[in-house]
């Protein structure tokens, strides 16, 4: 007789492989008509100041905790990272990808935490390495990735600190680099690169979905 | 609220959607109405349960896409259809396929919501609009009917349930 847990089981087994199955593009934020028309929307129904509906990048985007949490928030470091070692010809990275082992190993021992390098092969970017940082509550990884075209992105693991609460997906644009960022459980993570809003949170759902299984 | 926060529950949404519906473009119609429908609907989220807030929404849109279809969600399939004297000899994922699409589609709902999002009763209580007692003798029916379905048993369609 089938029992309920193996029904269960069975509805696993046959649907959970929806969840790997790449997101189709419609239903991403590729549909500047409706995603322009709710965030206008959005901005209308917070009743949001006309002035700050101006013509930005993304109108009605809360940007207002960055700006709050300061220059040792997790987005404006994780940005300052991406910018210092993006740039690096020579030494983009500490331990390259050919040693991902050693790698993975060494910063989840020295974070504390057994951390997972996502693969973003299907976004088109391949691991380049890593480094060790130094970070406000101690260290910090990074994960740097590269395009075909030679753009990079780079992942940035921090322990969250005491004034940071949990967060799902955020936003925020520190010059050129745009970030992606989420805090879950004791660890933040954020992902930084020269890559239109869009793409990096595709790429960034991708991330958290890895980390998420 | 932030677009970017639901994008972590898109996945779940398109697996719902697909066990729910059957078929990958219907399904992924489905999760398209329902963001569309949540980007809309933003400014009325509370801060408190995203994902069921968001399969709350998806239900609504799957009833209305039923009664444009005049599909009642009640409405029981043909039980004879089942084919019920052929018992299914071993438990293959079509098999699993081929009884949910038996089931009525309410029924279908909260077995999927329990079962696969592993909500609690209380949480698709909730995402459903429907009480608990309701959404528990739905889920006691829809995992009789899998049951006897996968174990190819006939149907036994005029059974009552007494309570």
């Amino acid at each position: 007789m089938t029992t309920d847990r193996e029904q269960d089981r069975l509805l696993h087994e046959r649907f959970d492989p929806v969840l790997l199955e790449p997101v189709p593009a419609r239903l991403h934020l590729q549909r500047p008509a409706w995603i322009g028309y709710a965030r206008a929307a959005a901005v209308l129904a917070a009743g949001v100041a006309i002035g700050l509906a101006l013509p930005r990048p993304w109108p009605g985007t809360p940007e207002a905790p960055l700006a709050a949490a300061g220059a040792q928030a997790l987005p404006a470091r994780a940005a300052r990272a991406h910018l210092v070692y993006a740039m690096e010809v020579r030494h983009p990275v500490e331990v390259d990808a050919a040693q991902q082992e050693h790698l993975v190993a060494w910063l989840s021992k020295r974070l504390g935490t057994k951390l997972k390098v996502p693969v973003l092969a299907e976004e088109g970017f391949e691991l380049l390495g890593g480094r060790l940082l130094p970070g406000p509550d101690g260290p910090v990884a990074q994960f740097m990735y590269q395009e075909a075209a030679g753009r990079r992105l780079t992942l940035y693991v921090s322990a969250k600190s005491k004034d940071e609460g949990q967060t799902a997906f955020r936003y925020a644009q520190e010059g050129a680099v745009s970030v992606f960022y989420w805090i879950d459980g004791n660890w933040g993570y954020a992902l930084s690169g020269e890559i239109d809003r869009p793409a990096l949170s595709r790429i960034s759902t991708s991330v958290y979905r890895q980390l998420n299984p | 609220m932030d677009y970017e926060q639901v994008l972590p529950y898109i996945p779940n949404l398109r697996r719902y959607a697909r066990a729910l519906v059957g078929d990958r473009d219907s399904a992924d119609d489905l999760v398209q109405d329902t963001l569309e429908r949540a980007v809309r609907k933003f400014h009325l989220w509370r801060p408190g349960d995203l994902r069921a807030w968001l399969f709350s929404i998806m239900h609504n849109v799957f009833v209305n896409q039923l009664k444009a279809r005049r599909i009642s969600p009640t409405e029981e399939v043909d039980e004879n259809l089942a084919a019920p004297g052929n018992p299914v000899s071993s438990t293959d994922l079509r098999d699993i396929e081929r009884a949910l699409a038996k089931l009525p589609a309410e029924q279908r709902e909260v077995l999927l919501l329990v079962g696969l999002e592993e909500m609690s009763y209380e949480q698709v209580s909730r995402a459903l609009g429907v009480p608990m007692g309701t959404v528990m003798s739905r889920v006691s029916r829809a995992r009789d009917k899998l049951r006897r379905h996968l174990d190819g048993e006939p149907e036994r369609a005029n059974l009552k349930v007494v309570q």
